[in-house]
């Protein structure tokens, strides 16, 4: 435990020297408060950007976040170092996924401060376990990478699919069709509804699916690769 | 403290380490020599257990390397060169994450800068060092839980003879508190002056092992007196009394300006043993 912590608190200390990830994790929820506030446009759904934008930041912060870290740490060697001050490897990834996963969860708290009270109880909650699933999406793209550039231009696909899917969904019913195995999609559709009864079977059964599959070949590349 | 049985490692065709056997005991500093390609950094990937072995056995502190614990492990400090540092943070954050590894006091952090002397420099980030106060921030960082058995890879490689002489006085302290040090280096001189005991390694195996200074002994076979001439002309004599009787010559004429024994050095010998160099440059 007091290494996880210890874990935790080097990235919470990285955060502000970070640039590139911080802007990961400040760009939606700052973009959500101000269109939020400035855009009204007569016959739009109710916090319609905050139920958009929260589906791009699940597909998008935790996911390059913890590719980049990983792959970074990595790359630089300093996590070698780290094992061998006998930081055991599953320490490190929790310690590096709880701190992705409190930082995210800070951007989910701001970008529903335009929501109703009750909607927000049901959003955070949902948010969580976005960020979860993304963030093991994200440290399986961190062990299969060499190093930040194979991390970054990994990570590029799987960010388009899973963030801007959901949004070009939207406009256009193939994708729609297409969109529905992934949970961003899925997570969309929830936020659509903002109530727990609403939510069916088939979501749940594909947001389940979705994580089943991340978690399984985090495991494989983790067994295979370790964090070498 | 260490010891190691007919090692060996191949990686793929190429055999690396052919049957290396050797012990090291307690509180001295032993340097291992080799050319680039040797295998020095592969010896001590093994030594620490960062790398697995075809066969042979490997004990460190009377315990097999495979089966060290994390508690034997904190006793150990490891300097690589291509050990990272965090870029981003500055000397003390860096050393500040691994006093919190190991349940370091904070107030050690200070301490631990100083003695590299990398005291005014502990808000400078780690990205913005020169290449010698990297390496001491590096040993700083080895050294900060003041483990009982140093592993260093090229300490010294690459770096200015201040930088240098800092990092080799910081060794000497250590082997005083009674540490145990193994470092790798082709530098010869840094052997010469540094290490109790060196070994030779050249294509897999140890060729030659001992003091430095019995080393040079042992080889000075052809014992060469070198002289040089007031009229700038130099001329080399074996030990003998047929060169005593022209040196003595040669004084008496006034005409000698130096005289000199010339003794072989970890160089030459390396050379005679293996016919390569240590250093390519
Ligand atoms: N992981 C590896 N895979 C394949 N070959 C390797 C690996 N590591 C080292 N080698 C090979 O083993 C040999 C010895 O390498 P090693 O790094 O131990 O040499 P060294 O003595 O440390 O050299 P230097 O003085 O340049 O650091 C080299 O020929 C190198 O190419
Ligand atoms: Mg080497």
């Amino acid at each position: 435990m007091q290494k996880i912590l210890v874990i935790f608190k080097k990235q919470l200390r990285d955060t502000f020297k970070n640039k590139t990830i911080l802007i990961q994790f400040v760009m939606f929820p700052v973009l959500t408060l101000i269109m939020e506030n400035c855009i009204k446009i007569n016959d739009m759904p109710e916090n319609f950007f905050t139920k958009l934008f929260a589906v791009m930041y699940i597909g998008m912060a935790p996911l390059t976040s913890a590719a980049a870290i990983i792959a970074e740490e990595k790359e630089k060697n300093t996590l070698r170092v780290l094992m061998h001050a006998n930081v055991r490897p599953w320490q490190y990834l929790i310690g590096t996924g709880a701190y992705i996963w409190t930082i995210c969860m800070i951007g989910a708290a701001v970008m529903s401060t335009g929501l109703p009270s009750e909607e927000r109880l049901f959003f955070l909650p949902v948010m969580a376990i976005g960020f979860v699933i993304s963030i093991i999406a994200g440290a399986c793209i961190g062990i299969f990478s060499k190093n930040q550039m194979m991390a970054t231009s990994v990570v590029m696909p799987v960010m388009m699919i899973l963030s801007f899917v959901p949004m070009l969904a939207m406009f256009n019913d193939i994708i729609k069709k297409g969109a529905v195995v992934f949970y961003t999609q899925q997570l969309r559709n929830i936020f659509d509804e903002m109530s727990w009864s609403a939510i069916g079977t088939k979501s749940i059964v594909i947001i389940c699916a979705n994580a089943l599959v991340f978690a399984v070949l985090f495991a494989v590349l983790y067994r295979k690769k370790g964090l070498e | 403290m260490i010891n190691c049985k007919e090692v060996s490692k191949s990686f793929g065709e190429h055999k690396v380490l052919d049957k290396v056997s050797f012990d090291v005991p307690e509180g001295v500093i032993v340097g291992l020599l080799g050319p680039s390609g040797a295998g020095k950094t592969t010896l001590i990937n093994i030594l620490t257990g960062q790398l697995t072995f075809d066969a042979g056995e490997v004990s460190v502190m009377n315990k097999d390397v495979n089966k060290l614990k994390g508690a034997d492990k904190d006793k150990f400090g490891i300097m690589m060169d291509r050990f990272g540092l965090y870029e981003r943070f500055t000397c003390a954050e860096n050393l500040a994450v691994f006093a919190d590894v190991y349940g370091i006091n904070k107030s050690n952090i200070k301490e631990s800068l100083a003695s590299v002397g990398l005291e005014d420099a502990a808000k400078t980030k780690a990205a913005d060092l020169s290449k010698g106060m990297r390496a001491r921030l590096l040993l700083a960082r080895a050294l900060l839980h003041d483990p009982k058995i140093i592993f260093l890879d090229e300490p010294t490689s690459g770096l200015d003879p201040k930088s240098v002489k800092g990092i080799h006085e910081i060794i000497q302290n250590k082997k005083k508190e009674g540490c145990t040090i193994f470092l790798t280096t082709h530098n010869m001189d840094e052997a010469t002056k540094l290490c109790d005991d060196v070994m030779l390694l050249n294509e897999g195996n140890i060729v030659e092992r001992g003091r430095p200074s019995d080393l040079c002994r042992k080889y000075n076979k052809d014992k060469k007196i070198k002289v040089t001439m007031k009229d700038g002309s130099d001329g080399e004599y074996k030990q003998n009394a047929d060169a005593a009787d022209k040196i003595a010559e040669l004084i008496r004429q006034g005409s000698l300006e130096t005289i000199h024994s010339e003794e072989p050095t970890l160089e030459t010998i390396f050379l005679e043993l293996t016919g390569k160099k240590l250093e390519e440059d």
